[in-house]
């Protein structure tokens, strides 16, 4: 049943209905309903896990990654400067294969400092082994995280993902939340491998010192298993499909004209704002990255190809190079003869109008600057 | 996953870090008084009395190469100066 619920209200309620063992967080804005309503379920009595309540964002992510390495789910939620100060743990948990699942509510990073939405603070993490899910609207971010749980737990990678701070973590709007009895049926209770988590009846190190000698074969098994992961998260999107009848069954989803002239892309929430323009110009399409790691290249390459331009709209920028994604979709695209530029936009919370993509559509056409700055 | 990340107990002596050494420790037991300080010093403990008395009374020591790291403390606080940090040719 559909009910008219805030974006964060129901990140937390669906994470509840996870069931998670363990949750720990430190509050910041955007993100901060989520774990104020993930306590108030605690307090209420209608959470049956634990919260700990965390001294920095440091402490909360080394919190999660304690408790998810003694075999229980875990999970955690932050922001921009939040997820600055758990890098190092980000890092770790990925490096020790441990399950957890993260919301980053995607917020500006600081000089000068700024609360509103882009991108920027999950791209500083790119690079850390973790897989990154971009949700377009409130519907997705829940499905995502009941996703989130199994993909990390069977892949052993953990999981962020990914919404757009206030675009949807403060709008209300109707959302189809799953019961716990739908839940329960999707994803199954989590039961650690034997001798991989912390038990004292079979005393085991975990995050161990690695020499020369061992370091790059584990980094090698990180990285195959991120590749080899996409068929699980594929699998993931197909079997939620099945058992919920929404969502898509790709990494990427395209909407538009096929084959069409000029073809979008972006993350996140934005994307919805693209399809509306989409809509009023034939030739024109858009594809959504829902998943940045591991990089759905194939599926880019398969869906982008034919494209005469190829737009890349980042609300993030490789400060000294161009937008993020720019670089990745040019590389991805390097043998076609498809013309792709990188535009940044939305920076610090900075409206991306229809207008302004309609601009983009003029300018990818005609322009040949290697980055320009939509404002 | 191929590698295992999950750890025993007790398998830190499976793993020898001796091999981080550029300078090696040789003992002259002519000038050794046998006082101990290099055993005391060590902080990797890796620095021992071999047998029980050797010629002329005196105690020997010598180190397990299999874990010193080189770090040279046993001959600096050495009071005769028999140790001598050689540079280790691999």
């Amino acid at each position: 049943m559909k009910q008219c619920i805030e974006g964060s209200h129901a990140v937390a309620r669906i994470v509840n209905l996870c069931r998670p063992g363990v949750i720990s967080a430190y509050p910041i804005t955007p993100q901060t309903h989520i774990v104020e309503d993930l306590s108030k379920l605690k307090a209420d009595g209608e959470g049956d896990f634990e919260y700990v309540r965390a001294d920095s964002e440091f402490a909360a992510a080394s919190i999660v990654l304690g408790a998810s390495a003694a075999g229980v789910r875990t999970y955690t939620a932050t922001s921009s400067q939040g997820l600055m100060l758990m890098a190092e743990v980000v890092f770790t948990i990925s490096g020790m294969r441990l399950p957890v699942v993260m919301t980053c509510a995607n917020r500006a990073i600081s000089a000068p400092i700024n609360i509103w939405n882009d991108q920027q603070d999950v791209m500083t993490v790119r690079d850390s082994g973790w897989i990154l899910l971009f949700a377009e609207d409130n519907q997705d971010v829940i499905d995502m995280h009941i996703m989130a749980f199994k993909i990390a737990e069977q892949t052993k990678i953990p999981v962020m993902v990914n919404m757009d701070g206030f675009v949807l973590t403060h709008t209300f709007e109707p959302i189809d939340l799953p019961t716990q009895e739908q839940v329960d049926n999707y994803l199954p209770k989590y039961v650690p491998e034997p001798g991989q988590y912390l038990d004292t009846e079979n005393p085991v190190s975990l995050g161990c010192f690695a020499t020369p000698a061992d370091y790059i074969n584990i980094r090698q098994d990180l990285q195959n298993d991120l590749i080899n992961s996409k068929k699980v998260i594929k699998k993931e999107f197909v079997n939620f499909k099945k058992a919920f009848s929404r969502g898509s069954s790709d990494l990427t989803e395209y909407y538009g004209a096929k084959n069409a002239k000029v073809v979008f892309v972006a993350l996140g929430s934005v994307v919805g704002t693209i399809k509306e323009v989409v809509d009023e110009i034939p030739d024109s399409a858009v594809l959504s990255v829902k998943c940045l790691r591991p990089f759905p290249a194939e599926e880019i390459i398969k869906k982008l190809a034919k494209a005469k331009y190829v737009a890349v709209i980042d609300k993030s920028i490789s400060l000294g190079n161009e937008g993020v994604l720019a670089t990745e979709i040019k590389a991805t695209l390097r043998n076609s003869k498809t013309k792709v530029q990188s535009f940044v936009a939305g920076l610090g919370g900075r409206d991306i109008t229809r207008k302004m993509v309609g601009n983009i559509y003029k300018q990818v056409q005609k322009s040949s600057s290697k980055l320009t700055f939509i404002k | 996953m191929k590698n295992n990340l999950a750890v025993e107990p007790g398998s830190s002596a499976k793993n020898k870090t001796g091999n981080w050494r550029t300078f090696v420790p040789v003992i002259d037991h002519d000038k050794c008084i046998a006082c101990g300080t290099c055993a005391r010093v060590c902080p990797e403990g890796c620095v021992f009395a071999v047998g029980d008395q050797a010629l002329q009374g005196k105690i020997f020591y010598e180190k397990d190469l299999d874990y010193c790291k080189g770090c040279g403390i046993c001959a600096e606080e050495c009071p005769v100066k028999c140790i001598e940090m050689k540079l280790e040719e691999k």
